[in-house]
């Protein structure tokens, strides 16, 4: 089936394990944007939703790190955190071992990806499934773009990776959901946390909902660093996304930099029907 | 003295519920038993035993694995940044990695000038 849903969202630590510090007006604005998002994804009639995310050495390490990695089991535990610190209790996550395989199988075709039987769930997938799929009765596909150990993914090879994926949710019969969760500017567990550079995460933002891929490529990684921390390194999974929705239009459903969550809280997704 | 060793030693500490376990019983002798203790400087090796979060900040840990260490030892969150700031007083600046200080005037200054509120308990 054709994709069914294509989004991204944030996915900071803070937005559940220091809820309670924010300004309940504008938490509880963001909030109802996730709600919103998640009302999005049951609407699309979504049998799996594939997670691209930007992991923080849950499973991956620099002994044997892959630009890109997906997972391939029945079932997926999380989080790896403390769960009073992030506010999460532990669970599973039911995945779909043969419908990983059969979307690896196809990935393979274009772009390298390593995949993976064992997968343990960090914030980084944590926290967006707490507000998209809270009851866990979704199955999930992880994915991974390596954001965190450099030499990073290259932003031409995300984009090609976006495109691949598409390729692999059409071609399978299962309606298929695409969320990319990360940055967008930060500079997370630094000291500086809770720093974000607004007009950069909007002009972002405003490539991003054109799906405009020379400007979204038009970005190199030493100028992300020192406009959008390291915490930037992330816009790899929104650039996928753009990819995987093939040219359609987006719409920002919420932007707001919330500091004690230490980034610039955004939800946003693509009208895969434009 | 190796960062790489120190960060694959708090890496599988971070997602490993056994080693946790040995962790807390006896960090010393969990840290000697290391694949890679012998690539470890006794300055590294106190700073994970300790925990040393501001040293191992200064040293160059990736803030991601820090972030889930320091949870892991319960430390709260304005707690963990100031003990990064008292590293890097201390050691002096992050030694490599991209995990440096900027510059920031703080999240609750940042939050006035965005108009907000402060939190309230159960928001």
């Amino acid at each position: 089936m054709p994709l069914v849903y294509a989004g991204v969202c944030s996915h900071a630590p803070g937005i559940t394990g220091r809820a309670d510090q924010a300004d309940p007006e504008v938490r509880g604005a963001f909030v109802e944007s996730l709600d919103g998002m998640r009302a999005a994804i049951e609407a699309s009639g979504a049998e799996a939703l594939v997670v691209v995310a930007a992991e923080h050495f849950a499973n991956f390490f620099m002994d044997n790190m892959p630009a890109f990695a997906m997972g391939m089991a029945d079932h997926y535990d999380g989080p790896i955190e403390d769960p009073d610190w992030l506010r999460i209790p532990k669970f599973r996550a039911p995945g779909n071992r043969d419908l990983s395989q059969r979307l690896v199988t196809e990935v393979m075709q274009t772009v390298d990806v390593a995949y993976s039987e064992e997968w343990l769930f960090d914030h980084g997938i944590a926290v967006p499934l707490h507000f998209l799929t809270p009851g866990y009765d979704l199955p999930i596909v992880p994915v991974n773009v390596n954001c965190q150990g450099p030499p990073l993914t290259p932003l031409h090879r995300a984009w090609a990776f976006g495109e691949a994926l598409r390729r692999a949710a059409d071609a399978v019969p299962e309606r298929i959901a695409l969320v990319g969760t990360g940055g967008i500017s930060h500079w997370p567990a630094t000291p500086d946390s809770g720093k974000v550079n607004e007009a950069w995460d909007r002009d972002f933002l405003d490539r991003w909902c054109r799906n405009d891929r020379q400007a979204l490529l038009d970005y190199d990684d030493l100028t992300v660093y020192a406009e959008a921390g390291q915490g930037g390194f992330e816009i790899r999974t929104f650039l996928a996304v753009s990819a995987a929705a093939a040219g359609a239009p987006g719409t920002v459903r919420f932007y707001a930099p919330i500091p004690i969550f230490a980034v610039g809280c955004t939800v946003a997704d693509y009208d895969l029907h434009a | 003295m190796s960062l790489y060793a120190v960060q694959k030693f708090l890496y599988r500490l971070n997602r490993e519920p056994d080693l946790q376990g040995r962790y807390r019983d006896d960090r010393d002798a969990t840290l000697a038993g290391f694949e890679l203790a012998g690539d470890l400087s006794d300055d590294e090796v106190a700073a994970l035993a300790g925990p040393d979060v501001g040293y191992l900040f200064h040293l160059g840990v990736n803030g991601q694995i820090l972030m889930h260490f320091a949870a892991f030892h319960g430390i709260e969150w304005a707690d963990y940044l100031q003990r990064m700031r008292d590293g890097i007083a201390e050691h002096g600046p992050v030694r490599e990695g991209v995990y440096a200080m900027t510059g920031y005037d703080g999240v609750e200054a940042h939050a006035t000038e965005l108009g907000h509120r402060p939190g309230g308990a159960g928001a």
